[in-house]
């Protein structure tokens, strides 16, 4: 029988999978339609409000699973981690605060008037909203990493009879690990985006869209991730070298080192072995861990053995981490090729469009991948320093836990399905309708003149 | 700044607004979706369409009032959803069908829209169903006997026929022709569910606690407090004699039946702040035994000064945008 502790992580390992897919999308697609948005204001051409509406339904449909999975979350603290709150509650509440007051209604209400007020506001207003929802986003990420991060690198507080006091706000919101993590999601979220972009786009073209509208979002995507994807790279190696300096233990397992030594190797492959403290089937490229980590060939890396009985499962954020930096590789891969060969000769090969439909949710996986090496990797601790897994864990019955678990599997399982379908089943749409007509060109030439009035009609 | 004592009032009264607007804005919205025609899809869609730009804000302050209580009062944050557990498991994820159910059935394939649209009914009523069932539990403390049960389930119906109320008040107000004409029906029918339903707490309430018989049966106090009951009695009357005329020519004061109902909202928040301020879990834990740190509170608190009004005046600038019966709702 399962106990209440591995149920209540289970449960709360599945709520948050399965909702940080959904911002992942939306976080940069939100900033993808204002871009949209502002070149149809800029140029007049009514191809970039055609990309605007597809990608705005899908925008409505990702946010509406991300907010409703979202409001699980909150009460989460409280029915299955009581001891966090009451340990930590002075930081996590007003930082969970700020993110309802300052971000979860600017982007629930400007996303009506973005979705529905088209017609009924003027078109810099329908701008300005659309800017907004995008913000929102951003700004929800912003208060959700920095609480994020200061579990992982707790800054700007003191201990007072076992509950957290904060000395210093400013030292809690940009904790050391705060503007690595942050920049990473941020950067991970463009680049899901624009996958899922260039991928469901791609998929328009192969099902023999000849529109302009599929191509040109094509080409957007691939552009923004030819300049995010070696970002990402940069920014994945500060944030690393920030975690050494942090959380050592966590970057041993990514690493699988067992023994503190120099000239650790890079390895490509191997099966660790926690009960041996050795690795099985090594495949490596010698000093090059050392290189990376400590960027000096003979630098020295501390091993598990020194964390003993305090570090985190090896296997999962070894293998965790191995996903996300080789998916991150073969995407930078991807985008550039493709982009090269689309600025070569305006067409992609149709074995290109399906590599690029085949990868239009690969930003998920490399995202969950990354997730769960961060956050595995602080285990067994869940505030770095002062409170582990265990003692925040509830103590109601596994039945019910069991019963709740079982209830929110169920419908995930439901909602992925619908979700995937109806975003194919949306693009299978847009292949049908009709190009920008003339009398589209003529109505949007006059909006774009005296752009305030004629919206109204 | 403030003192201890003063931030937990502050702080209370905050979550007081965020439960009040809530129960009002999305309780229009659930009780939207509780009156679903079924077997007619254009109403259906006019309906959902009435409440499309706003749902999503309005579930908001859910999210806002439950982080008050996580923020100000952790102690009894945790105590309270420990023992709700079950129930606030199926509001969350009634919460969630009925959410997605919104966009699904306008984006996926058109044969299954009934579905989705039974998901948008049954979401919102296991919703309601929950939160009245969870008020229920809240007001008898959360003893485990079969009068407290009953009492809950009884709370449960209620909520469900309030929300039905302000829901159908909200379409008289949006909606035109046959809809409006219907709405008036469910309003009036609603309206009488609700009142029993108000009846059967205000009696049941005191009986069971004997404090709130102290406080409401206390002279002065009887006297002073008589005026609420006998408002929201009266408030109820007036509405049901006015939808049993309307609509009227040019389809005046259609607005008058949602007013009223907020007001009994109003009024019956009131009440039940009043049976049981300052506890926060009633007869066991006060606001001043769970408050944060002071210093926590000061923090959040100036944000929620600027922030709040904000809020709420960009909220009324949404509601103006969309001004007026609803028409369509379409993308673009």
């Amino acid at each position: 029988m399962l106990d209440t502790l591995i149920l209540s992580r289970i449960q709360f390992a599945a709520n948050i999978s399965f909702h940080i897919l959904f911002p992942a999308i939306t976080i940069a697609l939100g900033w993808f339609l204002f871009y949209f948005k502002l070149r149809f204001n800029l140029s007049g051409d009514p191809i970039w409000m055609r990309a605007y509406r597809f990608w705005v339904k899908v925008f409505a449909l990702t946010f509406a699973i991300g907010v409703v999975t979202g409001i699980t979350m909150s009460f989460q603290f409280g029915t299955n981690w009581p001891g966090y709150m009451e340990t930590v509650g002075n930081i996590a509440g007003p930082l969970l605060g700020y993110e309802v007051l300052t971000a979860f209604f600017l982007e629930a209400t400007f996303l009506g008037i973005m979705l529905f007020g088209i017609n009924r506001v003027p078109a810099k207003i329908h701008t300005l909203a659309t800017f907004i929802v995008a913000l929102g986003t951003s700004i929800s990420a912003f208060w959700i990493l920095s609480l994020n991060s200061w579990m992982h690198t707790p800054a700007g507080y003191e201990m007072i009879d076992g509950v957290a006091h904060v000395t210093s706000w400013l030292e809690v919101i940009f904790n050391p690990s705060f503007p690595y993590r942050f920049s990473h999601m941020m950067v991970a979220s463009g680049l899901t985006a624009s996958f899922l972009i260039a991928g469901i786009s791609a998929y328009r073209i192969l099902r023999g869209d000849a529109k302009r509208a599929p191509k040109l979002t094509l080409k957007t995507a691939l552009t923004v991730a030819c300049v995010l994807g070696p970002l990402q790279m940069i920014i994945g190696d500060m944030h690393g070298l920030n975690t050494l300096e942090h959380q050592p233990q966590k970057v041993a397992a990514m690493e699988g080192v067992w023994q503190t030594e120099k000239n650790v190797p890079l390895l490509l492959f191997a099966i660790p072995d926690e009960a041996a403290k050795k690795n099985h089937f090594e495949l490596k490229i010698p000093n090059m861990a050392s290189l990376i980590l400590t960027h000096k060939i003979d630098g020295e890396i501390k091993g598990l053995n020194e964390f003993e009985g305090n570090h985190p499962p090896v296997a999962p954020v070894f293998w965790g981490f191995r996903i996300m930096v080789g998916l991150g590789l073969l995407m930078i891969f991807v985008a550039w090729f493709s982009r090269i060969k689309l600025w070569k000769s305006e067409h992609l090969s149709p074995w290109n469009l399906k590599v690029l439909f085949a990868m239009s949710f690969s930003g998920w996986v490399a995202t969950l991948a990354g997730w769960y090496v961060t956050e595995i990797g602080r285990q067994p601790e869940l505030v770095t320093g002062i409170l582990t897994v265990k003692d925040a864990a509830t103590d109601i019955a596994p039945a019910n836990v069991g019963l709740s678990l079982s209830l929110y599997l169920i419908v995930y399982a439901i909602l992925m399905v619908a979700y995937l379908h109806t975003v194919f089943l949306m693009a299978r749409g847009a292949v049908e309708i009709e190009e920008v007509s003339y009398e589209e060109v003529r109505k949007s030439n006059m909006q774009h003149e005296n752009s305030d009035e004629v919206n109204h009609v | 700044m403030f003192s201890a004592e003063t931030l937990a009032v502050i702080f209370v009264g905050l979550m007081g607004l965020s439960i009040f607007l809530y129960a009002i804005l999305d309780g229009y919205d659930l009780g939207v979706g509780i009156l679903l025609p079924l077997e007619n899809q254009q109403q259906s869609d006019n309906m959902i369409a009435s409440i499309g730009p706003f749902w999503d804000a309005n579930e908001t302050w859910l999210v806002l009032a439950i982080g008050v209580l996580l923020i100000a009062f952790p102690s009894a944050h945790s105590f309270i959803l420990k023992e709700l557990y079950i129930p606030v498991a199926v509001l969350l994820i009634a919460l969630i069908l009925r959410g997605v159910a919104f966009d699904f059935r306008m984006k996926a394939a058109f044969s299954h829209r009934p579905t989705w649209d039974k998901a948008f009914k049954v979401g919102s009523l296991l919703a309601a169903l929950s939160q009245g069932y969870m008020l229920g539990m809240y007001i008898m403390g959360f003893e485990y006997s079969w009068q407290s049960t009953a009492f809950s389930l009884l709370s449960a119906v209620g909520v469900a026929a309030a929300y039905s109320y302000i829901g159908a008040c909200w379409l008289v107000m949006k909606s035109e022709g046959e809809l409006q004409k219907k709405a008036t029906k469910w309003a009036r029918k609603a309206g009488r569910f609700s009142f029993l339903g108000v009846l059967a707490v205000s009696v049941v309430n005191p009986l069971i606690n004997a404090s709130v018989y102290e406080r409401w049966f206390s002279l002065p106090n009887m006297i002073l407090l008589l005026p609420m009951p006998a408002f929201c009695f009266v408030l109820f009357l007036i509405v049901d004699r006015l939808l049993k005329r309307m609509p009227f020519q040019d389809d005046v004061s259609c607005w008058i039946p949602f007013v009223g109902a907020i007001m009994i909202f109003f009024l019956c928040f009131n009440g039940l702040a009043f049976s049981f301020f300052p506890d926060i879990v009633p007869g066991k834990i006060t606001i001043w035994q769970a408050a944060a740190a002071p210093a926590s509170l000061s923090f959040i608190l100036w944000g929620a000064l600027v922030v709040i009004p904000c809020i709420l005046a960009y909220t009324c600038y949404s509601y103006r945008v969309f001004w007026g019966k609803t028409k369509e709702l379409k993308y673009y």
